[in-house]
């Protein structure tokens, strides 16, 4: 099948004004008639459940949380990117849509991202009137900070909780539509399977968490809102139980995988302390605005400090290596993600790591909390050259702007950041790849949506700092509720869809059957213990910077992994009863399967671009000698895979990518 | 370090359930408590027997999934942390840690540690929201301006991660912290003055029906929160429903 | 304002409104009883005109034991009530990281105080009630003089009823610790104001109770 991204024609601006007008629209007595299953309730799902409810769909949404407030979106820290221009510094919906198509290395679709950009304002007024508290500035109107890879202040944040707040405010309006009986909500359930009837996906499978109860649901329509599967490195920022399972069912489904091998290492997390390590906790891009990230210049002083002779703080200035802002003297500390990772892992891999694992490298605010020291003693008319006065004043300023990050680190770690510079690794945090959708955010199921991290995204093959979560509500508010529209109105008259087709009972019995072997299969080693070796593969060999032998060999070790997993997986207990080893070992045999797609698109991909580096595909000279080589003669292209029983056997469907309003350059932030 | 755990096993909600001795060994103080009890569990699973249920989700301090009753205190005995920030740098070795469920009639026992918290959800439905439609065509962000004082306050009472600390934490197993941080957001809020009246009735009559108890002032809610909210939001949910009753 | 008792919150409003009257007349009752001991005769006066005077009889002292025995009640029936909200207790559970003792044990202060405050009308007010209402004699007189500061000094002569109400106090000082502050709280007073008045409802909660105690002992000891 040739993937159609269905994107309207005429100039890039009007393109979705256009769009909106000319769609079929479904008329407020019909769409009483119409069901919609939203599966997932983050950002995405949550805000899409809500505003499908209030349009007069109705709506089923799932979660396998206790409640949807407890999504991961909720742990977003930094902020969420809007083309407000507040700040008068020359943003505009252009610089944000040109920012985020350069900072994914020109490997996203232009129209998408246009709309993203076009729809990020509407954001803020919504979230504002839903009664979100963002931060303000004393004249009462809203703050703004500033993000990796951009020369403008445009995010918005609310401390170092905004991910919580959005969350929270998509919460209350989902809470509204539960109240008044338009949405049905399902917590503790977990969906394991999408039904395909005559082509069109009309239904989910869902086991009852508490009960082990298989239900079916039927819909006109289903929406996947669940999420990136970063859990398929075991160590990643997101939450425990952050899977892949809905995306990777749709997609055995008949749903294509766009770009598995696109995921986002955060440069800024708290280092791995030990095997007993369940998750990676992250540390705020928005510290780079504050921080100086630094390794010693010299060996002598790594040894030092690693065994405790010497504190950081009293490396002599001249002593250290700012390693970022000699590279990248135009963005400094404030380079995209993937360079700060790449740039972190380079000086760990020289030996220049500051702990005892090596795989660490400070970030300091010590400069950050003399400036804003002097400056308030300035404003409040103190002695500046008093050195004790400036470092409290300082301190202060700090902890109002990133107080609970500082704690957070302080109770994990066990060290003061305020008096020593932190200790942080890149880790994995997201991943651009995903189902692929076309523009109405549908996937190759007719009937099927993907919204949010869990679609191939707009974020290209690396996301901006602070735009997972507009994108996320973009889609759910603004998006997705005009163009599901366009399908459903052709379903006016379908009636109630039944449970009882062959469908439902084959998708059923393909359910039940893998709990069965699951739990009878009487193995001899733990959910966990598979999925850690399945981590260690990932990160060694398909993690920050990948090589052809090494993806070879993580495709045949992960086929390995899973043929044992199979045979040798211990899952206690029976499915009748909660059951939290049977729900992982789900999980982690799709993570088995996906694990092995992913690298075989990173073998495929021989550019480097975003998040995916090849050691193959590197600048042999020049200024940017040692950066990502792109390729776009050849790779200009989304990577679109279909399932054909083993992930090996995958078919590869391209989406040219074209470039029409914004030059294909090299990525420079030097 | 090596440790006893006293842990409520609890086979399913009507098991009457029981305190059930384990031994752990060579505990690592860089160790969360969660991975302290995934190592328990491992264990477990190993020798053939049923892994502990609990709680848990983000571990960073957030989602608010992770419970868990420590040595006779939510989250256990360090301040301003949910349990998976809990470090076991907090205990010493040789010590006996008691693990229980959060207890309240309205967070019934669903597995070991696990409970129901929805009771807390359908507060929320009954009137914790803006009644605002998510069409976007609302003013501009910027077009009425709020007092930075009142904006930081009400992020501070939004920072509630429905954990259900507070209600465990009370001897009267009240959610009066918990219901007021919502109440308190909005009511410090221009947008969440219009319907204050209604919120705060419906929300505190729904908090009523779901069988919590009622808030005797002791203060232990606030200093279990890890989020610190504050007791001023329950004097302020306590102002505006007085205000919001005499209206009717 | 229909059922608002039928609320929590409604039932705390009751619960403090309740307990400021009380406070304030436990105000009134220590700067009367304080007198005792500087001057006889201001005292006798002043319980001469709280004894007779019909706004005192009739309609203030009514409203107090009403007061009374609604904060008793109130205090039972929510006490039952908060144990009901907990089906199953803590095998253990650490009250004191996070509360006061006094917090904690309202219903036991309040309790003894409930049984102090019977006695008290044993000694006290039935006596009084018998003289003025069933003997009919509202002179407040015998033997030619005003018989009250006599009668104050000859309840406080045995040692057992001294100690008595010297625990009692102990009990209302425990009660009011906690007590005074949480009254503000549950009718919504936190503010800025909150800080001193804490200091403030502590003062009150130990320098009342010890003052009842000091002219109980005075009396003992200079009868």
């Amino acid at each position: 099948m040739a993937l159609d991204s269905k994107i309207p024609k005429g100039p890039i601006a009007d393109k979705w004004t256009n769009y909106k007008n000319n769609i079929n629209l479904v008329n407020p007595a019909n769409k009483r008639n119409i069901d919609v299953i939203v599966v997932g309730t983050g950002l995405a799902g949550g805000s899409a459940a809500a505003t499908l409810a209030e349009l007069g769909y109705n709506v089923k949404a799932f979660c396998f949380q206790d409640s949807p407030r407890r999504a991961h979106s909720i742990a977003a820290q930094g902020g969420i990117n809007a083309a407000k221009n507040y700040q008068g510094d020359g943003d505009s919906t252009y610089r944000l849509f040109y920012d985020t198509v350069k900072g994914g290395d020109y490997r996203s679709r232009e129209a998408n991202v246009y709309r993203l950009a076009e729809v990020s304002a509407n954001i803020i007024d919504q979230c504002v009137a839903q009664g979100v508290p963002f931060a303000r500035e004393y004249g009462g109107l809203l703050d703004n900070r500033s993000f990796g890879g951009v020369l403008v202040s445009r995010t918005f944040y609310a401390a170092g909780q905004t991910g919580q707040q959005l969350l929270l405010g998509a919460y209350s309006a989902m809470n509204r539509q539960i109240g008044r009986g338009k949405i049905k909500m399902y917590n503790r359930h977990e969906m394991l399977d999408v039904v395909v009837v005559d082509g069109k996906a009309r239904g989910i499978i869902t086991r009852n968490l508490i009960t082990g109860e298989i239900e079916r649901h039927s819909a006109h329509a289903v929406v996947l809102g669940t999420g990136g599967y970063g859990n398929v490195f075991f160590l990643s920022t997101n939450a425990m139980g952050s899977n892949v399972t809905a995306a990777w069912k749709a997609h055995k489904r008949g749903a294509y995988f766009a770009n598995p091998c696109y995921t986002q290492i955060h440069p800024t997390c708290i280092p791995v302390s030990g095997d007993h390590q369940s998750k990676l906790t992250l540390m705020s891009e928005s510290l780079r605005n504050d921080g100086r990230i630094w390794v010693p210049k010299h060996m002598k002083d790594v040894e030092a400090i690693r065994t405790g002779k010497l504190k950081p703080k009293d490396l002599k200035e001249e002593d250290r290596d700012y390693y970022l802002e000699r590279r990248y003297p135009a963005f400094g500390n404030l380079v995209p993600r993937d360079v700060a990772s790449r740039a972190a892992k380079e000086r760990c891999d020289a030996g220049f790591g500051v702990n005892a694992t090596g795989e660490a490298v400070f970030l300091d605010f010590a400069a950050a909390i003399q400036r804003y020291g002097k400056e308030t003693a300035h404003v409040r008319g103190l002695d500046e050259n008093d050195a004790a006065l400036v470092k409290t004043l300082g301190q202060e300023v700090i902890k109002n702007k990133y107080g609970n990050l500082f704690q957070m680190y302080e109770k994990i770690v066990d060290q003061d950041p305020y008096n020593t510079p932190m200790m942080i690794y890149p880790a994995v945090h997201y991943t651009m790849g995903g189902i692929w959708v076309d523009y109405n955010l549908m996937t190759t199921v007719p009937g099927l949506y993907c919204i949010g991290e869990a679609n191939f995204s707009d974020h290209g093959a690396n996301r901006l700092g602070a735009s997972a979560l507009m994108q996320g509500l973009a889609d759910g508010y603004f998006v997705l509720p005009y163009t599901i529209g366009d399908y459903l109105a052709d379903d006016i008259r379908t009636g109630t869809i039944p449970t009882d087709s062959k469908e439902f009972d084959a998708a059923e019995k393909d359910v039940r059957d893998q709990i069965n072997h699951l739990i009878s299969n009487n193995g001899t080693h733990s959910v966990d213990h598979f999925h850690k070796k399945l981590g260690k593969i990932m990160w060694n060999k398909v993690g920050m910077a990948r090589n052809v032998q090494g993806l070879t060999e993580a495709i045949q070790e992960i086929k390995e992994l899973r043929a044992e997993f199979w045979k040798d997986v211990k899952v206690p207990g029976t499915n009748e009863e909660y059951n939290e080893e049977l729900a992982k070992a789900g999980r982690v045999a799709d993570f088995l399967e996906l694990g092995e797609l992913f690298a075989k698109d990173a073998l495929h991909r021989e550019e480097s671009c975003g998040g995916h580096f090849r050691e193959d595909a590197v600048e042999l000279d020049g200024e940017q000698k040692g950066e990502a080589k792109r390729d776009d003669e050849n790779f200009a292209y989304v990577a679109a895979w279909e399932y054909k029983g083993e992930p090996n056997d995958a078919v590869l469907h391209k989406e040219d990518l074209e470039f029409k309003d914004i030059e294909l350059k090299q990525r420079s932030y030097k | 370090m090596n440790l006893t755990l006293k842990i409520w096993r609890q086979k399913n909600a009507n098991d009457k359930g029981g305190l059930v001795d384990y031994k752990v060994n060579d505990v690592s103080p860089d160790m969360s408590f969660l991975e302290m009890l995934d190592v328990l569990n491992e264990d477990l699973i190993n020798k053939g027997e049923e892994p502990i249920a609990f709680d848990h989700d983000c571990r960073e301090g957030i989602c608010g999934m992770c419970s868990l009753y420590i040595n006779g205190e939510a989250h256990g005995p360090d301040r301003g942390v949910t349990t998976c920030q809990l470090h076991m740098r907090m205990f010493k070795d040789g010590d006996t840690i008691y693990i229980e469920p959060f207890r309240a009639a309205a967070f019934p026992v669903i597995k070991d540690l696990v409970v129901d918290r929805t009771s807390m959800d359908r507060i929320q439905h009954a009137g914790g929201f803006i009644s605002v439609n998510t069409s976007g065509n609302t003013i501009d962000a910027n077009a009425i301006p709020i007092n930075k004082h009142d904006a930081d306050t009400a992020f501070d009472a939004a920072t509630c991660i429905g954990c259900g600390a507070c209600v465990a934490s009370c001897k009267n197993s009240s959610a009066m912290l918990f219901v007021s941080a919502k109440v308190s957001q909005f009511a410090l809020l221009p947008q969440g003055k219009i319907e204050a009246t209604d919120r705060v009735l419906n929300m505190v009559k729904q908090m009523d029906e779901e069988g919590f108890g009622n808030c005797t002032n002791t203060g232990a809610c606030e200093v279990e929160c890890p989020k610190g909210i504050s007791l001023e939001n329950i004097a302020r949910m306590n102002r505006e429903y007085l205000k919001a009753s005499l209206k009717g | 304002m229909s059922g608002i008792l039928n609320s929590s919150i409604g039932r705390k409003f009751a619960m403090a409104l309740s307990a400021f009257f009380l406070m304030i007349f436990l105000l009134q009752h220590f700067v009367i009883n304080l007198t005792s001991i500087f001057c006889a005769d201001i005292f006798n006066e002043i319980s001469h005109f709280m004894g007779t005077f019909w706004v005192i009889q009739y309609v203030i002292q009514p409203i107090l034991i009403f007061g009374v025995i609604f904060h008793f009640v109130m205090g039972f029936v929510l006490e039952i009530k908060n144990k009901k909200a907990r089906h199953v207790g803590y095998a253990k559970n650490n009250g004191a990281a996070n509360s006061t003792w006094m917090s904690r044990n309202m219903i036991y202060s309040g309790l003894f105080i409930f049984i102090f405050l019977i006695i008290h009308f044993i000694d006290f007010w039935i006596p009084e009630i018998n003289t003025k209402y069933i003997v009919g004699d509202m002179s407040g007189m015998h033997n030619g003089e005003f018989r009250y500061f006599h009668e104050l000094q000859e309840k406080f002569v045995p040692i057992w009823r001294v100690a008595l109400y010297c625990v009692g106090f102990v009990f209302l000082a425990l009660h009011l610790l906690h007590g005074f502050n949480s009254a503000f709280q549950s009718v919504g007073a936190n503010n800025k104001y909150t800080k001193g008045l804490k200091g403030f409802g502590k003062a009150y909660a130990i320098l009342i109770p010890l003052g009842f105690i000091v002219i109980a002992l005075v009396h003992h000891f200079n009868h």
